[in-house]
């Protein structure tokens, strides 16, 4: 069902019993950041997992689809799934501009092409008025949900937030067990390869880049409505630095790792906010352990260990 | 007052000036970052960082010991030089037989460490570092008011960008250093000491960025962000001028400083995205950078 | 300075302070401290602000009065989202009943939301932007020690009054700078004078301000308006000399930690508005120096004399409608201590309006040539007194909803 083998069944039933146990002995909003965090990732992890593409400007799409929705909610007061489609589909089609000028080239090239291009729109967001620069746009309203449910309680929220993540993890677990995700797949493998058999290899990545920005644009609409504040945060290039740190902590091209990795990164945040640069400084060492030692991530680790794929 | 198009003299002139001075940190630090990529293979995030490191140093030297800052100027690099070379032993040379990426990834997250920890020591507003006295003042040139310390910037960085692209380009050790890129294991095979090089380009390359912050010092009050300010924009000077070319690196750093400088002139808001949109037309008509090799 | 102050930063934010413990259960209040431990805010608000809780607290006298206090702290670091969740999790999470400081108006306009969602108290000593207090006032925030209209009146009349009539302003890029130099227009353009051009830094970050400050002498004004504040306007006039800049600096919101940081040879002649001097009257100095003897080496600023006098006041309202009550609805907190009128050591006798503001008279300050000074942190000489009644914008005046026309 869904492309999902044994034991990842049994890994996504148990996410799922998490997701409806948690919110009751933990705190909801914290829990809601988790999600958004995990949507992030797993929409990231398309990119390096499956294409092999390292995008280091991936804050862009969050944070302009967390722009849009918290603009669009708070002037025209819409439907909270229009705010979220609407981020959605501003980071697939920011992700198709920005994509169009980055697939040219590959490797490191591709990594520091979307740096550039993510800085471009960072001071981009400084200077448009809409964004309301460094003060951000706040008080954005939760509104409504298809027209009648409130969503200004944290538990309705949470409920709502936790659907958007699994719906999102099950489209990207289908894109990837699609004959479409084969040929990507085909592509990282040996790209020469497959443009002799006559896929458009370029064509490809561009589509699996929309799709990836599209759904990290509903993930940051989604965490504009949760803390009613969209701010240049969301499109710095620490937030691009921390997406690809969560991802690579989790393991990269695994199907749980990004959601573990978000879990861990969101936690760790967390507990060390109140310590100041230390959250900088663990993030970079656990960057760096990672990278030495640990290139396959806690479920790489595992799934290794258990010689499953997770 | 005199005025070009309409735009007052001092006003114009200032502007080229400054944006001198910043293509000045931009080319040597992309220099720097040339040089690394070229022998290295990698992408050295941390090099904003690391010019950082040199300004701190400076300041180091100057409140607990009490050393000004010309000698400053030459302990700095020397510091944080072996400080890169301990770097480079220690954790950089396992990933060479990596994917590229990991390469970057891993000088990102010592990027956030260096950083962090002189956030977490130092706070991030910044600590003030007095412009020499030899320096201090101005001179009024008629046309335009010019700080003597940012003249003096422009010029140090000239020369000394000038002085390690003919070192590269003109000398035996330069020509060794291009050989062993283009095919290690033969010049290794040469007998030439090749981890050794590499490991003294790394530092080579660092000691350039910290003389850079130690330059940059007294300009931008010394504080943690002021690496990671310039790394962005570095990374978009770099991907313009070609990936391995040194004067490539040269030129384009300086001649986007001035472009930037220009764009405060008559467009302000956009200053800080013109590199990028540079970056952006060089991608669509001439992706290998206009100084680079075809790829 | 620098350990002693780093020693307050560890203290005060790995451990909250409990006061004295008592077996039975009493009601504890909890005061959150949300500042600005690590940026260019640090030394004005920052760990400074946070001894002035304690000392407020010790010179209160807790243990008599029948509940305890419990003092947090974090750094919001300049962002509102930060600011913002740290607020949120304080209120829903760890129980707190009050946060006080924020120095930075870009966070205090979002903590401001959150406390009035929650029904929680928020004394605002630190952020300038007089729109607390008007298009964006509520009944559940309090603005202490000053606002931008407060700088404005005194630091811009008296500059036009003095023949500076064109201005050219260089203003941090938030709510801040933009409330500063709108409030500052307005009393330049009343005053018979002109804005003839502006421009808006990236804050916080930005160090280097030479090719603003270029573009502001071009202009040909002859009043450079800085609305920026702590280690951006140091920045700002230590650049302002290296570049000859002939205009006459309006340091809209100088602090005396900045002073002290510039020295007084570059800083002489400097006109500045401030509601708190350590050294303006008796009680002021008695406070000072008690101040001081805890936070070695250093004089209070009117933002951390501030905190002072708004947790004594708080902590009166508190006692006197209760601590169960008091926790349980900030708008009746804030509402007590409205009713009340204040006095306390630093501001002397004043009195809260129904939008929230804190009334007090506001003083025009020179800083001293070096020869003048007199000793260490003697910086300052009085030209001016407002009056309460004037320093402030008037109460129907600000469109805040509050306010029943």
């Amino acid at each position: 069902m869904f492309g999902f083998s044994r034991p990842q069944t049994i890994a996504f039933l148990a996410m799922l019993a998490l997701i409806i146990v948690c919110p009751f002995v933990l705190y909801p909003v914290f829990l809601m950041r988790v999600l958004c965090a995990a949507l992030f990732a797993c929409a990231f992890n398309l990119m390096i997992g499956y294409v092999g593409l390292l995008s280091f400007g991936h804050a862009a799409f969050f944070g302009m689809g967390s722009y849009v929705a918290a603009w669009t909610m708070k002037t025209w007061h819409v439907d909270a799934s229009i705010a979220i489609a609407l981020g959605g589909l501003t980071g697939g089609f920011l992700g198709l501009c920005l994509g169009y000028l980055a697939i040219r080239r590959s490797g490191i090239y591709f990594a520091m092409i979307t740096l550039a291009l993510a800085q471009m729109v960072y001071f981009f967001c400084l200077e448009a008025p809409f964004t309301g620069g460094e003060d951000g746009i706040q008080q954005v309203p939760r509104g409504r949900l298809f027209g009648f449910i409130d969503l200004s309680n944290d538990m309705t929220m949470y409920w709502v937030v936790a659907a958007i993540f699994i719906a999102g993890f099950l489209t990207i677990h289908r894109i990837i067990h699609s004959p479409f995700g084969q040929v990507l797949k085909g592509i990282r493998e040996n790209e020469p390869r497959a443009t002799s058999l006559g896929y458009r290899t370029e064509d490809y990545k561009l589509i699996a880049f929309v799709l990836s920005t599209a759904l990290t644009g509903v993930a940051g609409g989604t965490k504009a409505l949760v803390f009613g504040i969209a701010t240049l945060t969301d499109v710095h290039s620490s937030t691009s630095g921390e997406i690809v740190l969560t991802t690579l902590l989790g393991g990269l091209g695994t199907v749980f790792g990004p959601a573990l990795g978000a879990v861990v990164m969101t936690s760790m945040e967390n507990y060390l906010a109140q310590f100041g640069a230390w959250v900088t400084v663990t993030q970079g060492a656990i960057f760096m352990i990672c990278v030495l030692a640990f290139r396959r991530g806690i479920i790489g680790e595992i799934g290794n260990a258990l010689k499953l794929r997770l | 007052m005199m005025t070009i198009f309409g735009i007052p003299g001092p006003l114009l002139f200032g502007q080229l000036l400054l944006g001198l001075i910043n293509g000045a940190f931009y080319a040597m630090l992309s220099l720097g970052l040339a040089v690394i990529f070229g022998m290295l293979n990698i992408i050295n995030f941390a090099h904003g960082a690391l010019f950082m490191m040199g300004a701190f140093v400076s300041w180091m030297l100057l409140n607990y010991f009490g050393i000004g800052y010309f000698p400053a100027l030459i302990l700095a690099p020397i510091l944080v030089g072996i400080f890169g070379i301990f770097l480079e032993k220690t954790i950089i040379s396992r990933l060479y037989k990596l994917d590229h990426l990991y390469g970057l990834l891993l000088t990102f997250g010592l990027s956030l460490v260096i950083e962090g920890l002189f956030r977490n020591g130092y706070g991030s507003s910044g600590m003030p570092y007095r412009i020499p006295n030899l320096l201090q003042g101005a001179t009024d040139l008629g046309f335009m008011f010019m700080p003597n310390y940012r003249g003096w910037v422009v010029l140090a960085a000239a020369v000394v960008c000038l002085a390690t692209w003919a070192i590269i380009e003109k000398t035996s050790l330069g020509a060794t250093l291009r050989a062993a890129t283009e095919n290690a294991p033969l010049v290794q095979a040469f007998g030439v000491n090749v981890p050794r090089l590499i490991t003294l380009t790394y530092g080579g390359g660092i000691a350039l960025a910290a003389f850079a912050g130690v330059l940059a010092a007294p300009i931008y009050s010394v504080n943690p962000n002021m690496g990671s300010n310039f790394i962005n924009t570095v990374f978009a000077v770099v991907v313009i001028g070609g990936m391995g070319s040194i004067l490539g690196s040269i030129v384009t750093g300086f001649g986007l400083g001035v472009i930037e400088g220009l764009t405060k002139v008559f467009y302000p808001q956009a200053s800080a995205t013109v590199v990028f949109v540079v970056m952006v037309i060089v991608l669509l008509t001439r992706p290998r950078g206009l100084f680079g090799k075809a790829a | 300075m620098n350990l002693s102050r780093r020693t307050m930063i560890a203290a005060a934010s790995a451990m909250p302070l409990a006061a004295a413990r008592a077996q039975a259960p009493k009601p504890t209040l909890k005061i959150g401290c949300l500042t600005d431990l690590s940026g260019p805010y640090k030394d004005l608000a920052g760990p400074g602000a946070i001894a002035a809780i304690r000392q407020a607290l010790s010179e209160f006298g807790i243990g008599g009065k029948g509940f305890d206090v419990e003092v947090l702290s974090a750094d919001h670091q300049n962002k509102p989202d930060i600011g913002a969740t740290i607020a949120r999790q304080w209120f829903d999470r760890d129980g707190v009943d009050a946060i006080v400081e924020v120095a930075n108006s870009g966070v205090a306009l979002a903590v401001a939301g959150v406390a009035k969602e929650k029904n929680k108290v928020y004394l605002n000593t630190g952020a300038a932007t007089s729109d607390l207090t008007g298009a964006q006032c509520n009944g559940n925030t309090i603005h202490w020690v000053y606002d931008t209209y407060m700088l404005a009146q005194s630091t811009g009349g008296a500059m036009v009054k003095s023949g500076g009539d064109s201005w050219y302003f260089i203003t941090a890029d938030y709510a801040f700078g933009h409330a500063l130099q709108r409030d500052t227009t307005a009393f330049v353009t009343g005053a018979g004078g002109k804005v003839v051009g502006s421009i808006a830094y990236p804050f916080p970050g930005t160090t280097d301000f030479s090719s603003f400050l270029i573009g502001a002498q071009a202009s040909g004004a002859k009043v450079l308006g800085l609305a920026s504040a702590g280690s951006d306007l140091i920045n700002q006039i230590k650049q302002s000399k290296e570049f000859g800049i002939k205009m006459r600096l309006a340091g809209l919101l100088l602090f005396l930690t900045d002073v002290h940081s510039l020295g007084l040879d570059v800083a002489q002649g400097i006109v500045l508005t401030d509601s708190f001097y350590w050294d303006m009257n008796e009680r002021a100095r008695a406070f000072s120096d008690r101040y001081s003897a805890v936070v070695k080496g250093t004089r209070p600023t009117m933002v951390q004399a501030g905190v002072y006098s708004a947790i004594t006041h708080y902590l009166k309202a508190a006692t006197a409608i209760g601590p169960v009550q008091s926790k349980a609805d900030g708008a009746a907190t804030i509402a007590r201590m409205k009713a009340m009128p204040t006095d306390d050591d630093c501001f002397g006798a004043g009195s809260i309006r129904a939008d929230g503001r804190k009334l007090h008279p506001s003083f025009l300050w020179e800083v001293k040539a070096p020869s003048e000074s007199k000793g260490p942190w003697d910086y300052y000489k009085r030209i001016a007194t407002t009056p309460a009644d004037q320093a402030f914008r008037q109460l129907d005046k600000g469109a805040c909803p509050l306010v029943k026309a």
